[in-house]
């Protein structure tokens, strides 16, 4: 079990270092400097600022320094957020995301697995169809055209909720944020327990437990569910992914100060150190997520071997 | 099922010879209504968005400031109302639809390209180049992708040419695995063996034998890639890091009527409506596709 930890979270380094050549080489190919908007600054000052920067090294050494300072958890200085390092906006940032975010997963995981197995222990039955059709519209409409039609319907016309903003992340405040970032993924999860849960209700092992009179929803709860479970936990590290892209839609709907606002800030305002660093904390978040999806995977399927 | 197979029964009886693979998928996709009902929906939209724009009453880029945030109405011409330049969105939701439509299939044909002539490539290489070029795929896999292009749209700036090719660039990995799966069992099989045989070069084989044979699962893969990158294209121009003015597409469409949201719902309604539609037409078209095609069903 240790070994295989170890070999995991090893084969988790190239990727983000991969993460972190891209994103470097990429900005180091684009055409214009940070300085060029500036006024034009006389050759000596501008030679300083490259100095103080370290803009006149050779780019190997320049890589060199960044992946130093990414080690160290050191992302540089925002361009645009003067007196901010990147460090302080995304630490600024994260706890809200997280709780966005975290509350989104948990919500497709628990509200996915039930209506899938509802549907399932209803096969063919009004439910099933009922469910399965809202998976389709679920997966059909993207998040951020949910968002706004539910800002609509449940803020705007019958002012329920509010309709923007985080505050302090309370219930009502979070609830349309959350509930937009999760559907999509309840809709996969539903689809995905769903089919499990039919396979696994046609398996012997099933009918052995029926056979020996275990009540249906012990059989359900004790047995079917777990085997059920599996495709859906492997699923959990996509969604991870799925729901950190669309959180960065979602906080710039809601106007929640997340990492996603000042991913797409930075972006639109071409604050390349603030990007990076957001797209590296981003990359490490997701092989993070798949990692813990992997070993948490290896702890339920006896199947999984360790060597 | 039964009835299915009854049918496939009877057309066999009336016609004895030349019902192949394709005439096969046809007959069976022809049976499933919702992709036969996608698929005419689908072509309605694409012909709309391609003529629409040319016949409306008003250009989708014509901007009059005596008819600012008209509500739908069908006597002045505007039938899906006008946004805050006081621009006809019937047009515009129209247009957006050519654009985006557009991205979606030039994009899907640039991730065919690679992924096919990566997937078959390390199929039938095999060995240590499959296994490198994988590898590559795996280590990939696991990379945020979105990120790079929204990456790239800040570098290298928002071109539309350079967007749908990042787009496609991105989306290739599935393809990628899929025809590498098909290429693996087909290069055991009589005729690429005769092929070999008969002094056929490499590549040859690859472009004239693999890839043809592969194209039932790719052609399923490519109508489920369409809505992906519609999908995305719509995430990244709905953030502003996509199709800029006067240029549109659903996905700005949809973020300038989100703005509007409170005042102005016939903005967010009908660009969304087009986009999810669209989106359920080729999901539903493709899972038809996969039905009719999948080897794995005969």
């Amino acid at each position: 079990m240790l070994g295989y930890t170890i070999r995991r979270m090893a084969g988790a380094v190239p990727t983000l270092f991969l993460v972190i050549v891209v994103s470097f080489f990429m900005m180091r190919l684009a055409p214009g400097g940070p300085f060029d908007k500036e006024r034009v600054a006389p050759p000596e000052i501008r030679a300083n600022l490259e100095r103080v920067y370290h803009l006149d090294e050779p780019l190997w050494r320049q890589f060199l320094r960044y992946l130093g300072d990414v080690a160290q958890g050191d992302f540089g200085p925002s361009f645009k957020y003067k007196d901010f390092s990147v460090t302080q906006l995304i630490w600024q940032g994260f706890p809200v995301s997280l709780q966005l975010g975290g509350a989104a997963i948990v919500l497709a995981a628990v509200l996915g697995i039930v209506l899938g197995a509802l549907a399932a222990l209803n096969q063919n039955r009004p439910l099933d169809v009922a469910v399965m059709a809202g998976a389709m519209t679920g997966i059909a409409i993207p998040n951020f055209v949910l968002a706004p039609l539910l800002t609509l319907v449940l803020g705007v016309y019958l002012s329920w909720l509010p309709v923007g903003g985080w505050g302090d992340g309370g219930l009502r405040q979070a609830f349309l944020p959350v509930v937009a970032l999760a559907l999509p993924q309840v809709a996969y999860v539903a689809r995905l327990a769903r089919g499990s849960m039919i396979e696994v209700l046609g398996s012997n092992y099933i009918r052995t437990a029926r056979a020996k009179g275990l009540p249906e929803h012990l059989t359900v709860a004790r047995h079917a569910l777990k085997g059920a479970l599996l495709p859906v936990v492997s699923y959990l590290g996509p969604a991870t992914a799925a729901i950190i892209t669309g959180s960065v839609v979602i906080e710039q709907i809601f106007g929640i100060p997340g990492i996603g606002r000042y991913f797409v800030q930075g972006a639109l305002n071409r604050d390349y150190t603030l990007v990076m660093g957001t797209v590296i904390f981003y990359g490490a978040l997701i092989i993070l997520a798949n990692l813990i999806v992997d070993l948490v995977y290896g702890l339920l399927d006896p199947k999984v071997r360790y060597d | 099922m039964a009835e299915a197979r009854l049918e496939t029964g009877d057309l066999l009886a009336t016609r004895p010879a030349g019902r192949g693979l394709w005439a096969d998928a046809w007959a069976r996709l022809r049976r499933n209504r919702a992709a036969v009902g996608s698929a005419i929906l689908l072509g309605a939209i694409a012909l709309a968005s391609i003529v629409g724009p040319e016949v409306a009453p008003h250009g989708y880029d014509a901007i009059s400031w005596d008819q600012v945030g008209v509500a739908p109405d069908l006597a002045g011409g505007y039938y899906f109302g006008t946004d805050d330049n006081g621009r006809d969105m019937f047009a515009r939701t129209l247009f957006a639809g050519r654009v985006s439509l557009t991205i979606g299939l030039a994009a899907t044909l640039v991730s065919l390209a690679i992924g096919v002539a990566w997937g078959a490539a390390a199929g039938y290489l095999g060995g240590r180049v499959d296994a490198a070029m994988m590898r590559f795929v795996d280590i990939l896999y696991a990379m945020p992708f979105l990120f790079f292009v929204i990456l790239l749209m800040v570098y290298f700036g928002r071109d539309p040419l350079l967007m749908f090719v990042a787009l496609g660039a991105v989306s290739w990995l599935d393809m990628a695995r899929i025809v590498r799966g098909q290429t693996l069992s087909l290069k055991r099989r009589e005729f690429i063996e005769a092929a070999v045989a008969a002094g056929t070069r490499r590549r040859a084989i690859i472009t004239r034998h693999i890839v043809p044979n592969c194209l039932g699962p790719v052609i399923v893969y490519a109508t489920l890639t369409v809505p992906q990158i519609i999908l995305l294209e719509s995430f990244l121009s709905f953030l502003g890091l996509g199709v800029q003015e006067p240029m549109t597409s659903w996905g700005v469409l949809i973020s300038e009527g989100a703005r509007q949201v409170e005042t102005a719902w016939w903005q967010l309604i009908f660009p969304s409506l087009f986009l999810a539609t669209t989106l359920f037409c080729l999901n539903f078209i493709g899972d038809g596709l996969r039905d009719a095609l999948d080897p794995k069903d005969r």
